[in-house]
């Protein structure tokens, strides 16, 4: 119990840390925001609108303080170019954003299990070497040009799916697929070296002797036991396929939290920026946080030590 | 890895050969515009007939300059404040390593596309915002070796010695502590590079005309149709880079890591 409290004061702390970032972010645009925003012929009486709806008119701690205030009611601000809560507008256009990542998340699994799985099992021979292959490449591969070529290949050469947008069936494969790729890949190199890992385990010779077949073996011995640190990279993974999500939903004008964003970013709407980072940065902690706590409650071992 | 160093060294001398005057990487040449590979043009030309290998070569220097930038800087830093927090201990690691965790708590490239759009595009900008995010890695690595050497004799000795606590942080820690900085750096010099094209594609980074190969692939998605060449290119200088980083890192890691050697 007083492991559970420890964790829970450590994630508090980080939370309190990544949001004063985020909040530091505002602070550090060069010159006056009010001047960027509106440019150096703006009336003086807009100019102290903007000032008061960005806060500026107060002293930086008190800003600091009142972002927690605001934060803690759920309130983003307001965004300077579409007069509507932040909070509102990501919640708008978050289920795309979700839709994305799930279907992403369930390609990892779908992909990085199997191929892991065979890696280990036919270690140091070809499906192997075309598993680590395909991770090397996965890895190395940026998503912001791996989109572009799964458009080429499966729109306009072979007219499979549409090139943009999420109103068609089908349309949510290529987006998938670019951001679940990379992945994919690490989880595949997690799941097969974590299995290769436990290989020599006596427990498994045990299993052997007793003489269930290979297959009982990886589902029954093998598998429960190699997952811990597949779960915390799946976690891990959770977190950053929002935040790869950005260059995705760019590239297939997909329109989720993340094309919010870069739009955003396009018409100097700082406040909408600020909130979409926060909100991918605390889903990311959290989402850590979770398969930990996850990874500990699995794990006997890990359970017992308090 | 003596392919992942060759292609390293391939892309050294484009970062050099576009630096060349005899390049017109912006010349406008609206007879020209979208051509396909051919003699004349050996990638083609752009949207504004402008030759891409000449951009090519531009962009190669563009992501060389930032990417050996960057981790040099990164590594400076973290290395600097691991230093710093496995030597002293007690209060300075404490306040130290919560940074750290903050850092690491935030997704990478969130924080560089973020910082990137408040303080505004160009080529400073982009290494400040990616060694902002890179310098954790480094002080992490250096933080935990410099914990473990610090009662190794010859440390312990150096201190009865009366060594200042600077000359044995760099003598006598910084060097063994080395090794894993490296392998990081090579994984960095990748993570610079894409981070850098990510940045351009998103019009973060590197603004027109310069060319970069983010922002080529930006520029290029627009005629994928009827130019597939102005995104292949690019995209394969690219990817093969990152390739060639991520194995030399591998590379790096296992003649690096003695117990891996010894054991077949």
């Amino acid at each position: 119990m007083n492991n559970l409290l420890e964790q829970l004061l450590d994630t508090l702390i980080v939370l309190f840390g990544v949001s004063t970032l985020v909040f530091l972010l505002l602070v550090m645009i060069p010159g006056d925001p009010v001047d960027v925003v509106l440019g150096e012929s703006a009336q003086a009486a807009d100019r102290e609108t903007m000032r008061a709806a960005l806060g500026l008119d107060r002293p930086l701690l008190e800003r600091w303080g009142l972002f927690y205030i605001d934060l803690a009611q759920g309130n983003l601000g307001d965004s300077l170019v579409r007069r509507q809560p932040v909070a509102q507008l990501i919640l708008q256009r978050l289920p795309a954003t979700l839709q994305l990542a799930g279907a992403a998340f369930l390609l990892v699994l779908l992909l990085a299990l199997p191929l892991g799985i065979l890696a280990a099992r036919h270690k140091g021979r070809g499906l192997d070497r075309l598993a680590q292959g395909f991770a090397l490449i996965g890895v190395s591969i940026p998503n912001f040009w791996l989109g572009p070529l799964l458009v080429l290949l499966f729109s306009v050469q072979l007219g499979w799916t549409p090139v943009s947008g999420n109103l068609e069936p089908g349309s949510l494969l290529l987006p998938a697929i670019t951001l679940g790729l990379s992945m994919a890949a690490i989880t595949t190199r997690m799941v097969r070296s974590s299995l290769l890992e436990i290989e020599s385990q006596p427990f498994l010779r045990t299993a052997r002797c007793k003489g269930l077949s290979e297959t009982a073996v990886m589902l029954r011995h093998s598998l429960p036991n190699a997952m811990l640190p597949v779960i915390t990279v799946l976690g891990l993974q959770l977190g950053s396929l929002l935040a790869g999500a950005v260059i995705t939903e760019v590239v297939f004008a997909w329109p989720g939290i993340g094309s919010l964003m870069v739009d955003a970013i396009r018409q100097r709407d700082y406040p909408v920026v600020q909130g979409v980072v926060l909100f991918i940065a605390l889903s990311y902690v959290l989402a850590n946080r979770l398969s930990d706590l996850l990874s500990g409650w699995l794990d006997p071992r890990i359970r017992g030590t308090d | 890895m003596r392919i992942s160093a060759f292609v390293l060294g391939l892309w050294l001398i484009m970062a050099m050969a576009g630096r060349l005057p005899s390049l017109d990487p912006h010349l406008v040449s609206l007879p020209d515009i979208l051509k396909p590979p051919s003699t004349s043009h050996w990638l083609g030309t752009d949207e504004l007939g402008r030759p891409v290998l000449d951009r090519l070569l531009a962009g190669a220097s563009v992501s060389l300059l930032v990417a050996v930038t960057t981790v040099s800087l990164s590594a400076t830093i973290g290395i600097f404040i691991g230093l710093l927090a496995g030597y002293f201990g007690g209060i300075v690691d404490r306040v130290i390593s919560r940074l750290i965790e903050v850092f690491l708590a935030f997704p990478g490239m969130l924080l560089a596309i973020a910082m990137a759009a408040m303080i505004g595009p160009g080529i400073d900008n982009v290494i400040f915002a990616l060694a902002v995010m890179g310098w954790v890695g480094y002080a992490r690595l250096v933080r935990v070796q410099v914990m473990a050497l610090r009662q190794r004799d010859h440390v312990q000795a150096a201190v009865a010695l009366g060594r200042t606590d600077l000359a044995i942080m760099i003598r006598h820690l910084l060097p063994l502590a080395m090794a894993p900085v490296w392998v990081e750096a090579s994984f960095g010099l990748a993570g610079a590079v894409v981070a850098e094209a990510g940045l351009s594609f998103l019009g973060l980074g590197i603004q027109p005309p310069d060319a970069s190969w983010g922002g080529m692939i930006r520029d290029g998605v627009r005629y994928l149709l009827v130019a597939p060449h102005l995104v292949l290119a690019p995209g394969m200088a690219l990817f093969l880079v990152v390739l060639a980083a991520n194995l030399f890192g591998d590379g790096l890691r296992d003649r690096f890591d003695v117990t891996s050697r010894n054991t077949p």
